[in-house]
C-alpha cells in the first residue's frame, strides 16, 4: 500500500483501474500521523528484543572470557565447571530421543488429519492434538520423574536406568514437540495441489502409494521445515530437561544415564547464588549466547524452508 | 486447505471406491497412522489419571488457601504461587496485550511489506517467537541488572520476562485476526469519507475483537504455565506471603511446582499432584474460554 497525500479539498485518489490498489490515506491528519508513529515504534520493539537480547549477552560473555579460556568453555572435560561440550552432547542426546519420538508420530498424525480426516473429524482432532502443547513443561517433568521412570521404564519395560535420565526426558521432550511437527506437516500436506493426488489415483494407486509416494514427496520442503521447528523447541525446552535428566556432567552417549543439558545448567545455576558480575553468573549468559545461537541459526533454516515450500505452487 | 482435502477425499471415493485401499498393508498403514493420532491423547489421559490420583488425598481447601508448611506438609498450600500466578499473568497482560496489537496493526494496516525495515520486522517476529522461554528470561535478568534492581523474584522482572515471551504470539494471531477482516469493510468506511485510522479504529479493530481475545487469552494460558524464564530470574520456590505490588518478592505455582519435584517427602510429592491438577484447570480454563469465544462471536463474512 502507499500513502499518498492528497493535497487540495478531496480526496483525488480511487482514479485507478477496477481491482487496482486503493490508498486508503484520505486526509492527513496531525493526530494520525502521531497515531500512526506510536504503531510503529510498538513494531520496531521487536527489533529492540532481539538487539536487546544481543546486547545483554555480549557484555557478560566477554567478561566471561576475560576470566575463562575460549578452549576451556568449548573442551569436553567433565570435570570443568566452564565447559560447553559436556552440555552440548547432553542437549544432543535427548533431542534426538525427542525426534525419534515426535517424528513418526507427528507425521503419522499429520497425514491422517490431511488425507483421511473427514473435515468434522478434523475439526475436532486437530485441538485435540494441540492440547499437548498447552500443557506446561514443569508438568512434564514431574510426569517424566514420578510415571515414566518409575513405572514405565523400570516397571514396564524393566529397563535399568537411574533414577533421573536422559531417557524419559526425551521421550517426554518428544511428546511435548508432536504437536508442532504435526501442525506444520499437515499444512504442507494439505497445500499439495489436487491435481497430484487425482493422477496418482488414476494410475490405479490406492490412498497409502498416494500419500507416502505422491503427496508426503512433493510436500517435503514444509515438512523438514517442521522437523526443524520441533528441533529447535526441543533444543530450547528448559523445565523436562532440568527436572528429568538431572544435573550431572555427562559427556555419555547412554541415555540411560544422568546427564545435564545447556538449558538444564542454564535452570540450575540460576537458581543459585550468583551474584551479579561473577564468573558463575557470566557463565549463564556464556551458554544462554550458545544456545541462542544454535537456535537462531535453526530458525533461520526453517524459515528458508517455509518460504521454499510455498514457493513451489 | 480443509476445501483442498474434501476434494481429496471425495477424488478418492469416486475414482477408487475403498476396495484398493483393503488391501493389509493399507490396513496396517491406517492403523499407524491412527495410533499416531492418539498416542498424544492417551499421554495426556495417562498424565492426568496418574496426576489426579497421586494428588487424591490432597484436594482440600487448604491446598489453595495455606501457604507452604515445613512443619506440617500434609497441610502445605500453594496460596502464595496461585495469588503469584495471577498478579504476574495481570502486569503481563497490561504490558504485552496494548503493544502486541499496536505492532500487528501496523504491521497489517499501515506498512508497506515492499520498506526493507518492514520485511526486517517480520522476518524478526518469526524469529522471536522460536527463540527459546529461557533466553528471554536471561534478557529479563540483564534488563533487571541494567535498571539496577537488586532484589530477585520480584514481580516486575517476572512479568517483563513472560510479557517478552508472548509479545510474538500475540502479535502473530491478531495480525491474522486482523486480515481475516474483509476488505469490503475498510473500503466501505474510507468511501465515505473516513481516514485510515478512523476506519481501522471503528470497523477492523471491532471486528477482529473475537480473534485478538482469543490469541491473547492462549497467549496468557502459555505464560500462566511457564516456568523457565523466572526460574532464571531467581524466583522463590516457597514464600508465606502475598505479592503487595511491583517490587514484591513473588512465586509462581510452575516455580512451587518445580521446587517439589526434587522433595524426597511423599507428603510433598502428593501436594505437587494436586497443584498440578489446579494448575491444569487454571490452563484448560483459558483454553475452553479461549474456544468458546471463538465460536461464540466467529462471522463468516
Amino acid at each position: 500500500m502507499s500513502h499518498h497525500v492528497s493535497t487540495g479539498a478531496g480526496p483525488t485518489h480511487g482514479s485507478g483501474l477496477p481491482g487496482a490498489p486503493v490508498s486508503l490515506a484520505g486526509r492527513s491528519r496531525p493526530g494520525e500521523t502521531v497515531i500512526k508513529a506510536v504503531l510503529f515504534v510498538s513494531a520496531m520493539l521487536s527489533i529492540a528484543i532481539t538487539f536487546g537480547i544481543i546486547a545483554a549477552l555480549i557484555q557478560p560473555v566477554i567478561d566471561f572470557f576475560g576470566e575463562v579460556a575460549v578452549s576451556e568453555f568449548f573442551s569436553f572435560d567433565e570435570g570443568s565447571r566452564f565447559a560447553v561440550m559436556p552440555l552440548i552432547s547432553a542437549t544432543l542426546v535427548t533431542t534426538a530421543i525427542a525426534l525419534v519420538v515426535a517424528v513418526p508420530l507427528g507425521l503419522g498424525a499429520a497425514m491422517y488429519l490431511s488425507e483421511y480426516a473427514s473435515p468434522r473429524a478434523r475439526k475436532v482432532l486437530k485441538p485435540t492434538v494441540e492440547l499437548l502443547a498447552g500443557v506446561p513443561s514443569v508438568v512434564y517433568g514431574f510426569f517424566a520423574v514420578m510415571f515414566v521412570t518409575p513405572t514405565l521404564l523400570q516397571d514396564i519395560l524393566g529397563l535399568e536406568v537411574s533414577f533421573l535420565n536422559a531417557l524419559s526426558a526425551g521421550l517426554i521432550l518428544g511428546v511435548m514437540i508432536i504437536p508442532t511437527i504435526a501442525s506444520l506437516s499437515e499444512d504442507a500436506l494439505s497445500a499439495v495441489p489436487q491435481s497430484l493426488r487425482q493422477g496418482s489415483l488414476a494410475m490405479g494407486a490406492n490412498r497409502m502409494q498416494t500419500t507416502l509416494r505422491v503427496v508426503m514427496p512433493a510436500a517435503l520442503s514444509g515438512i523438514a521445515a517442521a522437523i526443524v521447528l520441533g528441533l529447535s523447541r526441543a533444543i530450547g525446552e528448559t523445565m523436562i530437561v532440568t527436572i528429568a535428566a538431572g544435573s550431572q556432567r555427562n559427556l555419555s552417549l547412554d541415555p540411560r544415564e544422568g546427564m545435564q543439558t545447556m538449558t538444564g545448567f542454564m535452570a540450575t545455576t540460576a537458581g543459585g547464588e550468583n551474584p551479579v558480575g561473577s564468573t558463575s553468573y557470566n557463565t549463564l549468559f556464556a551458554v544462554g549466547l550458545t544456545l541462542f545461537a544454535i537456535t537462531l541459526v535453526i530458525n533461520i533454516i526453517s524459515i528458508t524452508l517455509v518460504r521454499r515450500f510455498r514457493q513451489v505452487y | 486447505m480443509s476445501l483442498a482435502a474434501t476434494t481429496a477425499r471425495d477424488t478418492v471415493r469416486i475414482a477408487t471406491g475403498r476396495s484398493r485401499d483393503r488391501n493389509p498393508g493399507s490396513m496396517v498403514f491406517l492403523g499407524a497412522l491412527w495410533f499416531s493420532l492418539f498416542f498424544g491423547v492417551m499421554v495426556l489421559v495417562v498424565l492426568i489419571l496418574d496426576t489426579a490420583i497421586a494428588g487424591a488425598g490432597r484436594f482440600d481447601a487448604e491446598l489453595l488457601t495455606g501457604y507452604d508448611s515445613t512443619l506440617s506438609p500434609e497441610r502445605t498450600g500453594f496460596r502464595a504461587g496461585i495469588l503469584g500466578s495471577l498478579w504476574l499473568m495481570l502486569f503481563t497482560a497490561v504490558m504485552a496485550v496494548p503493544l502486541g496489537i499496536a505492532a500487528a496493526v501496523y504491521l497489517e494496516e499501515f506498512a508497506d511489506g515492499r520498506r526493507w525495515y518492514n520485511r526486517l520486522i517480520e522476518v524478526n517476529l518469526q524469529n522471536l517467537a522460536a527463540v527459546p522461554a529461557i533466553v528471554y528470561g536471561l534478557l529479563a535478568v540483564a534488563v533487571m541488572a541494567t535498571a539496577g534492581f537488586q532484589r530477585k523474584g520480584i514481580v516486575l522482572g517476572g512479568a517483563i520476562a513472560l510479557a517478552l515471551l508472548i509479545l510474538p504470539v500475540i502479535i502473530i494471531t491478531t495480525r491474522e485476526a486482523v486480515r481475516a477482516v474483509p476488505r469490503e469493510i475498510r473500503d466501505g468506511s474510507l468511501a465515505l469519507g473516513a481516514t485510515t485510522w478512523q476506519t481501522t479504529w471503528r470497523q477492523t479493530l471491532p471486528s477482529a475483537v473475537p480473534g485478538i481475545a482469543t490469541g491473547t487469552i492462549l497467549g496468557l494460558s502459555r505464560a500462566i504455565g511457564e516456568a523457565a524464564p523466572l526460574v532464571m530470574l531467581g524466583l522463590a520456590s516457597s514464600l508465606r506471603f502475598d505479592p503487595e505490588g511491583l517490587m514484591s518478592p513473588i512465586t509462581a505455582l510452575p516455580i512451587q511446582i518445580y521446587g517439589l519435584s526434587s522433595s524426597s517427602q511423599e507428603a510433598y510429592k502428593e501436594a505437587a499432584s494436586a497443584a498440578i491438577i489446579v494448575l491444569l484447570v487454571m490452563i484448560l480454563g483459558l483454553n475452553a474460554l479461549a474456544i468458546y469465544i471463538r465460536n461464540k462471536f466467529q462471522r463468516s463474512w
